[in-house]
This record gives structure tokens, C-alpha cells and sequence, in this order.
């Protein structure tokens, strides 16, 4: 599976469409490989999270196009859509007290006919998503009484649940110490290597980008910065001009990976 | 009753696997709507037996019991029964598509303006008919179509997730807007007629006949062909609306569902008995305490809960002050704001 974003513009209102400046993304293109782990890296406001609601479909672009497979998004069905790409968000606040084998069962949705009832290959595979997550105890516990690093993990089970060969995640360590970003990372890493999911991910952590990614995407101001493999994108020069920030960029040899040390804000 | 309420509680324990919960909710909240309203009609001011009722071998014309037993109560119980039904299942499609455990019809001003449609039509003597429908049905169901519209169009924004503050804002606006409207119609109306749209406006389920009940069932009927499609939306759409559309929810046209369903419940039930409130909140909480929150049980079971509910809360109205007959809205509101209050303190 593949995705491409080819000369995507887009604005949120008819006023920021109509003026050339304001629109919230600019001509941006981006290929996403099948297999690999793509990172988009941004200040703040930058676009990333709109980039990924276009990757999911949720957006249409104002101009361009983004295509699975090379069939345009919007010409794929939502339920066919959902059953390839799948998206773990910032944060998720039901309303209601699901438990959390329920909220891993709601990934079977786009699988599943109107008035179909999920059954045991659906329970099966939710399960093994709880497990996959490290989360097959919390199974009937309510989700909202679940702790930050719990709830992500289970929400992440619920969007493999889902058997989607793309998965987009927004910040999806945002919300977690450091020991629960460590184990999402390794879950994030384990799942593109053993079952080819392919990932793109938005994140402010420039460290755990370091560690997972094979490719950056550097958004600044709706403009993509530069694209490529990690090791050639992620540089003093680009973190500079990326985020107005001095870092240090060098390769950690214990960790295995570039590690970026922010040393102060550029002048 | 505590025997059956430890039972609807244990059948639908979220553990179970969807199927065989679905079926014992079907089993025991059906099986309590159907007692509910075979029993009702047995109590009042004449006893009568249920087997006498029944029994076939007696002419009908002969058959007292049978007389006051089909013709005199059946079609008040059954009113209670298709209101509270309605207004539960609005109650629960709103609850999920706000994302607010709060929100109901009357939240949202459709039973306002369901029942400013309704009064229009009882004070000029509307006569238009289209198809199966009759004038005050469709004239509630114009009020409330309204209603909906205004505050979905208010609250949605292409790109951006609903706005559940605007819309409930809009809809405590449009409430006392339509309000005061229905206060300035029974002004102008002669004194008659005031009188009957006021008691109209207390909620009453003494529609005499079957005849307003069929009148009410088109919409009824449609409401619930759609809310059978929508349950496994609403579980998404109460997660959130970037979660539903990337699980495959058509978000806008669930929604838009969603509105129309709920809109023709309420003004079904609005035309056949006045705005009865507080049923399209309680109901959906008592049954989710019980049964747990997923919609695929919460509707069904909410739906037969509230006919059951409905029809008990008829069955104090019209014998707790006896010979007087209190107007049911005024027993349902009397349980339902303390109930509301206690919601509001329990969440915080």
C-alpha cells in the first residue's frame, strides 16, 4: 500500500482559501513507501495533523490530490478506506463508559455489514490486538478509568484491530512518560517489521523520530522543508531551520540511532 | 421488581459476546414492556381480570372485562407505550450524536418546536392531510423538522467536528423562542381552546381511541426503520468524529440520520400526547447503568424500557390522587428533574 500526496493545498474556510498566504498547507508532496515508517516533524500549527486527517480521508484537499494505491481517497469508499488505512489519534475521549475490549471492537466496524454482529474471528483479533499492546488484562476494565499510557496503547489495539495495512498516528506518545514511550516505540517498530504495516507518524519528539523512522517529512508553515531518509533530513541546519533552534545532532552509539540535543533558541 | 431488575442487569454484563447479550436485552426488557402492559390496564377504577379479558368464550359485546380492557384502557397503555419508546430512543440517538449524556429533544428545542407545530394545528383545526398522515402529526413533525434543521445547520461547519455547545445553546434558545410562541398562541386562542392546548402542553396520555395512535405510527414506524441502521454509527460517532469517519462512518450522513430519526420520534410523540420530558433521559441512563453503553443494547433496550416506564409512570398519574387523574408529564418530570440534578452530581 502505498500513498502519495501530490500538490496538496488546503485551507479550512472559504476566507483562508481565498487568500494565497493563508491556506493551512501549500503545495505539499509526499510519497509514503509500502513497509516504511515515516515521521512528519513541525512546529507547532505547522500543518502535520491536517497532512494526516488528508492521509485519512477526513479532508478533501483544496487542491491536488491524495491517492491510495493511485486511486484518489475520495473516490474510495469510507468503509473500503477504513479497512486499509487506519488512524490512532491525539487523544480519544469517548463519551460514554466503553470497556476496553469494547473500544478494541469497534476497529471490526468497516469489516463488518449494517446489521452484522461481530463474532468469534472478530472477538479473536481484538484480543490479539489487546495482547499485541501489552493490554489483555485491562480487557473489561472501562476505558476512561484507564491511566494516559493504557488508553493509547488500547487505542492502538483498537486500530490494529482494524487489519489495516497503513496506520497514521498523531503524537501517539504525547500523553506518556517516558518508560510507556519507550514501549510504544519498540510496539510501533515491532508491528512495520513483523507484519509490514506501513506508518507515518506526527511528532514533536525529535528522539523517538531518530529511533523509529526511515524517512522524515519536515513541515514548516504548511510547506514541506525537506523529505528523505532520516540520516541525510535529520541535521543541525534542518532542526534549525525547522524550529528556530539550536541542537545537536550526532549519533548516539548506545542507543543506536541520531539523538538531537536542543542547546537554545537561534537569534 | 428487584427480582427483575438484578435480572436485566446481569443478562447484558459487558463481558458476554454482543449476540447472546442482544438476545437475553430482547428477552428481558421485552418480556418486562410486555407484563407492563398486559398488567396496566388490569388496575383503575374498576377491577377487572386478566383471564376474563381474554377469555374467547364470552361474546365480546357480553364481556365487561374484555370492554374495558381493549376499548376503555388498552389504547392509553398503548400511547404509553409508543411515546415512551419514541421519546427513549431520541433521547439515546441525541445522547450519542452530541457526545453529551445530557442532551434530549428537549435540550435541543425539536420537542418545542414539535409541540408549537402541534398547538398551531389544535387552535386553527388544521385539516390537511398528506398520505398516511394526519394534520397535528404533520404539523408537529413541520415544527420540529424546524427545530433540528436550525440548530444542525447552526452547529456544522464543513471540515471542523460538530459543535456540541452551539447546538445546545441554539437548541435552549429555540426552546424558549418556541415557547414563548405556544404562550402567545393560547393568548390569542379563545378560552376553550387554551384551556385544552394548556392540559395538551402537561403531557396526557388519554387519546380515548386507537385511532391517534395510528395516526402517529407512520412516523413512528419510519423513525424506527431508521434508528435500526444507526446503533454501531452511534458507538463511533460517541467516540468521537475523526474516529468514526477512519472506522468507516459516513460521519455527515449518519448525523443528518441521526437528526431526521430523532426529529420524527419526538414530534410522533409530541402530536400523540403532548411534550412529556425527562423520559428521553432517564431511560437511557437507568438502562445503561444496567446493561452497559453499547448502542447496539442501549437502543432496543432503551426503546422497550421506556414503553415500560412510560406506562408506570401513567399508571401513578391516574391512581396515586384517584378519582383525580394528574397529567402523566407532571409524574415524569417529578422523577425526572431530581433524577437530572442527581446525574449532574454524580458526573462531577
Amino acid at each position: 500500500m502505498s500513498l502519495t500526496v501530490k500538490q496538496v493545498s488546503f485551507g479550512y474556510d472559504v476566507r483562508e482559501r481565498a487568500a494565497a498566504d493563508g491556506l493551512t498547507l501549500r503545495d505539499v508532496s509526499v510519497a509514503i513507501r509500502r513497509g516504511s515508517l515515516t515521521g512528519l516533524l513541525g512546529p507547532n500549527g505547522c500543518g502535520k495533523t491536517t497532512l494526516l486527517r488528508l492521509m485519512a480521508g477526513v479532508l478533501r484537499p483544496t487542491r491536488g490530490t491524495v491517492a491510495l494505491n493511485g486511486r484518489r481517497l475520495d473516490t474510495i469508499p469510507r468503509r473500503e478506506l477504513a479497512q486499509h488505512v487506519a488512524v490512532v489519534p491525539q487523544e480519544t475521549h469517548p463519551a460514554f463508559d466503553y470497556t476496553a475490549i469494547e473500544m478494541a471492537l469497534m476497529g471490526r466496524h468497516p469489516h463488518l455489514g449494517l446489521f452484522q454482529l461481530e463474532g468469534p474471528d472478530d472477538i479473536a483479533i481484538a484480543h490479539a490486538s489487546l495482547a499485541a499492546t501489552g493490554t489483555a488484562h485491562l480487557a473489561s476494565r472501562p476505558y476512561i478509568t484507564l491511566s494516559g499510557g493504557e488508553k493509547q496503547r488500547v487505542v492502538i489495539a483498537s486500530a490494529l484491530t482494524q487489519s489495516a495495512e497503513v496506520l497514521l498516528l498523531d503524537e501517539p506518545t504525547a500523553s506518556l512518560d517516558l518508560a510507556y514511550q519507550l514501549e510504544v516505540a519498540a510496539l510501533l517498530s515491532r508491528l512495520n517489521r513483523d507484519r509490514g504495516v506501513t506508518m507515518v507518524l506526527a511528532t514533536h519528539d525529535l528522539n523517538l523520530a531518530a529511533s523509529l523512522c526511515d524517512t522524515l517529512v519536515l513541515v514548516r508553515a504548511g510547506r514541506v522543508l525537506a523529505q528523505g531518509p532520516t540520516r541525510d533530513v535529520l541535521t543541525s541546519a534542518l532542526v534549525q531551520q525547522l524550529y528556530d533552534v539550536e541542537a545537536d545532532v550526532r549519533f548516539h552509539d548506545g542507543a543506536g540511532h541520531l539523538t538531537v540535543v536542543p542547546i537554545r533558541r537561534a537569534p | 421488581m428487584t427480582t427483575s431488575e438484578s435480572t436485566l442487569t446481569r443478562v447484558a454484563a459487558p463481558s458476554r459476546p454482543i449476540r447472546a447479550r442482544l438476545a437475553l436485552t430482547l428477552a428481558a426488557y421485552g418480556g418486562l414492556a410486555a407484563a407492563t402492559c398486559l398488567l396496566a390496564p388490569l388496575v383503575g377504577s374498576t377491577p377487572i381480570s386478566l383471564a376474563r379479558a381474554f377469555d374467547r368464550s364470552i361474546p365480546f359485546a357480553d364481556n365487561v372485562d374484555a370492554q374495558i380492557f381493549f376499548v376503555a384502557r388498552m389504547p392509553r397503555v398503548l400511547a404509553g407505550a409508543v411515546v415512551g419508546a419514541a421519546l427513549a430512543s431520541a433521547g439515546v440517538v441525541l445522547q450519542a450524536l452530541l457526545r453529551n449524556p445530557l442532551a434530549t429533544p428537549f435540550t435541543l428545542g425539536v420537542s418545542a418546536g414539535a409541540a408549537l407545530g402541534a398547538i398551531l394545528a389544535i387552535t386553527f383545526g388544521a385539516v390537511v392531510t398528506v398520505g398516511p398522515f394526519s394534520p397535528v402529526p404533520l404539523a408537529s413533525l413541520g415544527g420540529a423538522f424546524a427545530a433540528a434543521a436550525v440548530v444542525y445547520v447552526m452547529a456544522t461547519r464543513p471540515g471542523r467536528a460538530m459543535s456540541t455547545s452551539i447546538l445546545l445553546l441554539a437548541g435552549v434558545t429555540l426552546n424558549s423562542f418556541f415557547s414563548a410562541l405556544i404562550l402567545f398562541v393560547q393568548y390569542m386562542a379563545d378560552f376553550t381552546d387554551a384551556y385544552r392546548t394548556l392540559r395538551w402542553m402537561m403531557g396526557d396520555l388519554d387519546v380515548g381511541s386507537f385511532q391517534p395512535i395510528f395516526a402517529a405510527l407512520p412516523l413512528v414506524g419510519l423513525a424506527f426503520l431508521i434508528f435500526a441502521a444507526l446503533p454501531s454509527s452511534l458507538n463511533l460517532l460517541s467516540v468521537g468524529s475523526d474516529v468514526a469517519a477512519t472506522r468507516g462512518v459516513d460521519v455527515g450522513r449518519a448525523q443528518r440520520l441521526a437528526f431526521v430519526s430523532s426529529a420524527l420520534a419526538t414530534s410522533a410523540a409530541v402530536s400523540l400526547a403532548g411534550p412529556i420530558g425527562f423520559v428521553g433521559i432517564v431511560v437511557p441512563h437507568l438502562v445503561r447503568l444496567m446493561a452497559g453503553v453499547d448502542h447496539r443494547i442501549v437502543l432496543p433496550a432503551s426503546a422497550l424500557f421506556g414503553a415500560s416506564f412510560l406506562v408506570a409512570c401513567d399508571l401513578v398519574a391516574r391512581t396515586v390522587l384517584a378519582p383525580v387523574e394528574v397529567p402523566v408529564g407532571i409524574v415524569t418530570a417529578m422523577l425526572g428533574g431530581p433524577f437530572f440534578l442527581w446525574l449532574l452530581v454524580r458526573k462531577h
